[in-house]
């Protein structure tokens, strides 16, 4: 071999490196996101929801994403037990070798697999399971969606303040998320100079249970407010039909809830019966701001004119956009899940709900609650009125370190 | 007089649900109790009769009546097909073989359902003249509870008389009792049969959209209430309409009571009074004692 062959060669090769790795440089970095949501059972009318806003925000937001490119892996995590979840949470990451994890609409699903995702490593973005003391469970927790907490709290501040209840009667789903509402319902309620006089455990979250005879108990209680949470979805319906049918706002109690008891996407369904409900949640698709102006257009314009956002939905949002920011933050390394939180710690973002920040004490998420009240528009068709906004609302629970919300020591 | 209006609450309260068990597990009770097949497929009658009522009312805007007729008949369609196609071939053969073969229709109906419909549940949007409150005198109840209560009554009497008073009634206790000597007398006993099934199955689709307002209505409907069904046909009694009647009033009206005083308990007092009952009456209220 020549001389001149081997320098061909030699040039040959180098060229071939150079483009290589210019390639590689060009070529978007993919950030595979582990997404479990219940696809089947009660969970899945919500599932839809929080789909469509993910695709939603890589669909618009496409430029801010670049150079990394979102690929994501559906698992469905079933009936809201955990036992499928935890599963689902195994497998995206040894099987599929998943970046982060996000999802989780149940909190019994998310406790579940808890232990998984400390023992993975990787950041895990909660999109919506709303028990308090779940981000206590592992440092790689970050919830953008809420607590139930926050808006019963406030929930049961307003209502002896503002509504001038004096005494409620609470129904609420019995598990964690339930139990948390209660208490934060009742903590407030009791500081404002309330009484809670009956405390009604109302079935499981896995079915629609017959909510007559604990509203039959409730109305023979003649309370001012009837405080009810349920899981958005089938049941929030339910509860509003039972509320109208055993005829008691007529008996002088006022049905009052957290927003999940007239979901935005269910509330036109639900008809008359919902008009004049009052609810405080962190979300309606009817709040005036320049976000969310945007965000629901955009969403009626990709999914139809009768279609609506939910709180479930702008929990999936903001979770896209805290993952958004983490995969730049850490410059595309977000599988250095310990990285990926600390970079989430303090970050704020102009959310469709308003102003939100990641506390960076407890990796919860920090926002406004609204007061709301369902009105007929002159439109014909159900909205949310502001009544009373409080900004800024940390989870009460974790302030006042109330049994296994207080941090772990 | 605040109290009686709570009692006759609680009364009518129990009444509707124990009406709106008696509507889906009546058609049960005349296939297994009378054919002595166990159909665990039950519920899937049931939900596919739903599925038609809030869909003819919701997407066609067909009235209440025009709807529940349809539910009735298009569910008893149905099985007139899967009668002639399937059960048929399993009248003669083991228990387990029936139980395989309804559990396998139970999925096959809720793939069907969740592929064609999908997996949310369907609103049964109630008629303004069935939603709101009633006026009693002594108390206002929700309207439809009433109408429930009334209906479960008629459909009762109405079983009731058809079975004892009618040429087709003597004829289905007759083949349920010998069913060579019935055969031999000259009773077409598979056309019998035929009938009785889509009877049972139809009134099962008019159950399951009658219920669908305490019970919901998806996919998963055959599966979660399946249990109730089978405890509401045992606890009556094996082919006895009447003994069916009674047990789901008696279980609803106890459930409701239970569960109104002591929500704690949550879904478990149904279960506790049907041990209790087959305790006392391992053959159900109305069953007759196995010779």
């Amino acid at each position: 071999m020549s001389r001149r062959t081997i320098a061909a060669f030699a040039a040959a090769a180098a060229t071939v490196i150079a483009a290589g790795g210019a390639a590689s440089q060009a070529q978007a970095q993919d950030v595979k996101i582990g997404l479990i949501l219940p696809y089947t059972g009660p969970g899945a009318v919500l599932s839809p929801e929080m789909d469509k806003a993910i695709d939603l925000y890589q669909k618009l937001n496409a430029a801010k994403i670049k150079p990394y490119k979102f690929t994501i892996i559906k698992r469905d995590s079933k009936a809201p037990n955990g036992a499928a979840a935890k599963i689902d949470t195994q497998e995206l990451l040894t099987q599929e070798k998943v970046d982060v994890l996000a999802g989780w609409i149940y909190s019994p699903d998310a406790i579940a697999s808890a232990p998984v995702v400390t023992a993975g490593k990787r950041l895990a973005v909660i999109m919506n399971a709303g028990t308090s003391f779940i981000t206590n469970l592992s440092p790689y927790f970050v919830r953008t969606s809420f607590t139930l907490w926050q808006s019963s709290y406030v929930m049961g501040d307003q209502a002896a303040k503002y509504m001038h209840a004096k005494t409620a009667v609470v129904a609420y789903t019995d598990y964690p998320p339930g139990k948390d509402a209660l208490a934060g319902f009742k903590t407030a309620f009791e500081k404002a100079g309330g009484k809670v006089i009956d405390a009604i455990p109302a079935g499981g979250p896995e079915a629609t249970p017959d909510f007559t005879p604990f509203f039959q108990r409730a109305k023979d209680e003649h309370p001012d407010v009837l405080f009810v949470f349920v899981p958005a979805g089938d049941q929030a319906t339910a509860v509003v039909k039972t509320y109208n049918a055993l005829g008691m706002k007529a008996a002088g109690t006022k049905l009052i809830g957290t927003g999940d008891i007239v979901p935005d996407d269910l509330l036109q369904g639900m008809g008359e019966a919902a008009v004049g409900l009052i609810t405080v949640h962190h979300y309606n698709a009817d709040l005036d701001n320049p976000q969310n102006k945007a965000f629901v257009a955009a969403w009626k314009k990709a999914y139809g004119a009768d279609s609506t956002p939910n709180f479930t939905s702008v929990g999936a949002w903001d979770g896209m956009a805290a993952i958004d920011h983490a995969v730049h933050a850490t410059k595309g390394k977000i599988d250095d899940g310990a990285a990926a939180v600390k970079s989430l710690e303090g970050w704020k973002f102009n959310s469709p709900q308003g102003p939100i920040m990641i506390d960076p004490a407890t990796r919860d998420i920090v926002m406004n609650e609204y007061l709301d009240e369902v009105v007929k528009g002159p439109d014909g068709k159900l909205h949310e009125k502001v009544l009373v906004t409080v900004r800024a609302v940390k989870d009460q629970c974790k302030m006042l370190a109330i049994g296994p919300c207080a941090p772990k020591k | 007089m605040n109290s009686v209006a709570d009692f006759a609450g609680i009364l009518l309260g129990g009444l509707a649900a124990g009406t709106v068990l008696f509507v889906v597990s009546v058609g049960l009770s005349v296939t297994m109790g009378l054919m002595g097949f166990v159909n665990l497929a039950h519920g899937a009658f049931a939900m596919f009769g739903g599925y038609i009522i809030v869909l003819a009312m919701n997407r066609a805007h067909y009235g209440f009546a025009a709807a529940l007729a349809m539910g009735f008949f298009g569910t008893a369609a149905l099985s007139v097909v899967l009668e002639r196609l399937l059960y048929r071939r399993l009248y003669r053969a083991g228990e387990l073989d029936q139980v395989l073969f309804t559990i396998g229709l139970i999925f096959i109906f809720i793939a069907g359902i969740t592929i064609v419909i999908g997996s949310e549940t369907q609103n049964l949007q109630l008629p303004p003249a069935l939603s709101g409150q009633l006026n009693l005198g002594i108390v206002q109840y929700r309207t439809y509870s009433i109408f429930l209560i009334v209906l479960g009554f008629l459909i009762a009497l109405g079983i009731w008389l058809t079975f004892e008073r009618t040429r087709i009634g003597g004829q289905i206790r007759a083949t349920v009792d010998n069913r060579r000597m019935a055969e031999s007398l000259g009773i077409d006993v598979d056309r019998l049969f035929t009938i009785t099934f889509a009877f049972g199955s139809g009134m099962a689709g008019i159950g399951g959209g009658l219920g669908a307002e305490f019970l919901g209505l998806d996919p998963q409907y055959p599966l979660k209430y399946l249990v109730y069904f089978l405890i509401a046909v045992s606890v009556g009694g094996l082919g006895s309409v009447i003994g069916v009647y009674y047990a789901s009033l008696i279980l609803g009206v106890l459930d409701f009571v239970l569960t109104l005083y002591l929500p704690k308990g949550g879904t478990i007092f149904i279960y506790i009074l049907t041990i209790l009952i087959l305790l006392v009456r391992p053959q159900g209220l109305l069953g007759r004692k196995e010779q």
